[in-house]
């Protein structure tokens, strides 16, 4: 196992949002979280990131057999956790060849292994690059800075490239994405499906998993999962729409 | 002070030409009339003296003996092609001549020299753009001062290569200096300057330095002061710009250390489509004190000033940033900004910002904004969610916020010193003994100031 997570309750201010959460993720899979606006999916992949606004109130997250939240977010990124950020966050004045390059390195020495050669990091993000259709000239640009929606969302696939992570959660990586964008982040998304990585992929919509195509989908609905099965709920939620949950919920 | 001035007089006039002596006799007068600046007044409000006045300090009336000049301003710049003047203590150090001519008729060297050779050039700008009526300290350097830089670049020269200014400040006694300098830049001319204050030992010491520069007539000057000096000492520096019209100014204020720093930046329009822009990089900690005082005069129509101040304030170290635009009643279509934005790292550190603007003409775009704040939290999650630890993520991001004033730094090798010297103050490896482009080697050796550029 991976990742599993038990009874999970998280607050922020003092407001409970997730409220007993439990799953379990195997290496080598793909699964998919659904839910409505407002039911706590971004919360989820924040607290396994690490965020420190939000309280952990009860439950565990055991990930690689650690537990998960002793650690600190650059130590949980370091263990090969990233998150794929909704909204990704614009740092004027660092450039993604320095940001990466500190990144990569950071996580070279974590692993004791030399910082790579300017030359031979190079090399890496030009091969990375190309996976994501990246056009050369935004990587000497502020991360982020003036990107457009999919500029910022494929610079996140690039950046979980170049650092190779053993879980991914993309968070609504596919929110104000056109559909070539979209497509392009979900074939980046596939060249880096592998026997041994994870991916943990947060959507409102089923559109992107035509494209990520998941082993499980689980629908969050009000903290909790309330559903759980293989890819055909996904489209199941298509057809009946949120108010299906809703009314199962309440009945 | 007028004491010691009746004492002096004799010895400091001694280049003089006659209206500079009597300007001198009114300036002291001045001085005892204003006094040492206190908290009482607007623009000292935050910046309180007491501790730098309570100390004892020397005024020297004549440049220390036995210097060997060859070993103290050693030139080695492989990069950084600059014309080197030094000062020592605010006196002119000759390496061969007091005063250079150069072949396309710049005038450089000191300004003791400058008094005594070119009267008429000195006299027709030294004192004309200074205000000796209600700054008590730019009346003190009008009574006292002797020597300091003088530059002229005549009409349609324009610098082949920037000039660096080195003044070091390096006594056995704690001293109170008065430099003067004065650079003149004529019609269609340009010249690049590097104006650097450091200093070497841990000496208590007061500089009151005051540069007059003109611009003349669509010529351009790119200027940059750079600060680093021990925690003991004291550097109020006031410069005076007039610029004429369709002249441009860069002008850069990088502070790295010091233990007071107070900057008094006053530009004056006196013709139309001219262009100032007005930089400020400071980087305290410990106790140290910064303030930039930017007072921009629009007299006239149709001219651009643009300021951004940033600084990083550390430990228990306090900055205070005052601007003030003027637009005047003719100054029509002014266009004018100032920012003013700060990064408190501890609860201790403080600033006092006030951006302001005083508008009396309707057509005119000005704008102001000031900020302080912390880290962005959203972007130290954002890094550190990708492996990067807590310190070297602060440090990107510290180093990020300069950026945006270092970037504006035009003379490329002078830049990539900079952005080293940054990081190095960031990260508290930076010290005063290998301040600016200089360095010196052990203590025991004569002073040297060897230029390593393969630091460039």
């Amino acid at each position: 196992m991976l990742l599993s997570i038990k009874n999970l309750h998280a607050s922020i201010n003092g407001k409970e949002i997730l409220k007993g959460i439990n799953l379990d993720v195997n290496q080598g899979e793909v699964h998919a979280i659904m839910g409505p606006n407002g039911t706590g999916k971004s919360t989820l992949a924040s607290v396994i990131a690490g965020r420190e606004v939000f309280d952990v109130t009860a439950g565990e997250i055991i990930y690689k057999g650690k537990n998960l939240l002793k650690l600190a977010v650059e130590e949980r990124a370091r263990e090969g956790i990233f998150l794929g950020f909704q909204y990704p966050v614009e740092i004027p004045g660092v450039s993604i060849t320095n940001f990466m390059r500190t990144a990569v390195n950071e996580l070279r020495k974590y692993k004791g292994l030399d910082a790579l050669s300017g030359g031979v990091f190079l090399k890496l993000m030009e091969e990375k690059k190309k996976l994501v259709e990246l056009t050369s000239n935004l990587a000497n640009r502020s991360v982020n800075e003036g990107f457009s929606g999919g500029e910022k969302k494929k610079n996140e696939i690039f950046q979980m490239a170049m650092l190779e992570p053993t879980l991914a959660i993309l968070d609504e990586t596919d929110s104000g994405l056109d559909i070539d964008a979209l497509r392009v982040v979900a074939n980046g998304v596939n060249k880096l499906r592998t026997k041994e990585n994870s991916f943990l992929v947060i959507t409102h919509y089923q559109r992107l998993l035509d494209y990520i195509v998941p082993d499980f989908v689980h629908v969050l609905f009000e903290g909790r999962i309330v559903k759980s099965g293989s890819r055909e709920l996904a489209l199941e939620l298509e057809e009946k729409g949120y108010d299906w949950i809703r009314k199962e919920q309440e009945g | 002070m007028s004491g010691l001035y009746g004492e002096c007089r004799k010895t400091i006039s001694v280049n003089d030409y006659p209206a500079l002596t009597a300007q001198r006799d009114n300036a002291i007068r001045r001085f005892e009339e204003l006094g040492f600046p206190t908290t009482r007044l607007e623009t000292w409000k935050n910046t309180d003296l007491k501790e730098s006045l309570s100390r004892e300090y020397n005024i020297v009336l004549k440049p220390r003996q036995g210097v060997d000049v060859q070993k103290v301003f050693r030139c080695n710049i492989p990069h950084l092609d600059t014309a080197i003047m030094g000062q020592l203590n605010g006196w002119y150090v000759s390496k061969d001549v007091p005063l250079m001519e150069l072949g396309n008729g710049i005038i450089m060297g000191s300004l003791a020299e400058a008094l005594k050779k070119y009267p008429e050039l000195v006299e027709a700008h030294l004192g004309k753009y200074a205000d000796s009526l209600t700054d008590s300290f730019t009346s003190l350097n009008t009574a006292f001062f002797q020597d300091g830089v003088f530059i002229f670049v005549p009409d349609n020269v324009k610098s082949p290569r920037p000039v660096q200014i080195i003044n070091v400040i390096h006594d056995d006694e704690n001293l109170f200096m008065q430099s003067r300098n004065l650079i003149v830049l004529g019609k269609n001319s340009r010249l690049s300057m590097v104006h650097c204050d450091d200093s070497y030992n841990h000496q208590p010491s007061f500089s009151n330095i005051l540069t007059e520069i003109h611009i003349g007539e669509n010529a351009s000057l790119d200027h940059y002061k750079l600060q680093n000096l021990n925690n003991s000492s004291t550097l109020v520096s006031s410069v005076y710009f007039a610029m004429e019209a369709s002249a441009k100014l860069d002008s850069h204020y990088i502070s790295l250390n010091g233990g007071l720093l107070r900057n008094n930046i006053r530009i004056r329009f006196n013709g139309p489509h001219a262009n100032a822009n007005i930089y400020g990089l400071y980087l305290m900690d410990r106790k140290q004190h910064i303030d930039n005082q930017v007072f921009v005069d629009h007299a006239v129509p149709d001219c651009t000033s643009g300021e951004l101040f940033k600084g990083i304030l550390d430990e228990h170290s306090s900055g205070v940033f005052n601007g003030h635009v003027l637009v005047e009643r003719d100054a029509r279509r002014t266009n004018a900004y100032q920012s003013n934005r700060n990064i408190l790292l501890t609860e201790t550190a403080k600033v006092n910002s006030k951006p302001f603007l005083e508008i009396y003409n309707d057509d005119v775009k000005c704008s102001h904004g000031s900020s302080t704040g912390q880290l962005d939290p959203d972007a130290m999650y954002y890094l550190r969610q990708r492996g990067i630890g807590e310190d070297s993520a602060r440090m990107l991001l510290m180093y990020a916020y300069a950026d945006e004033v270092i970037s504006k730094i035009s003379i490329d090798p002078l830049r990539y010193r900079i952005e080293d010297m940054v990081k190095k103050r960031l990260q508290g490896e930076l010290q005063i003994c290998e301040a600016c482009v200089l360095h010196c080697n052990t203590p025991e050796q004569p002073l040297e100031f060897v230029i390593d550029m393969t630091k460039i």
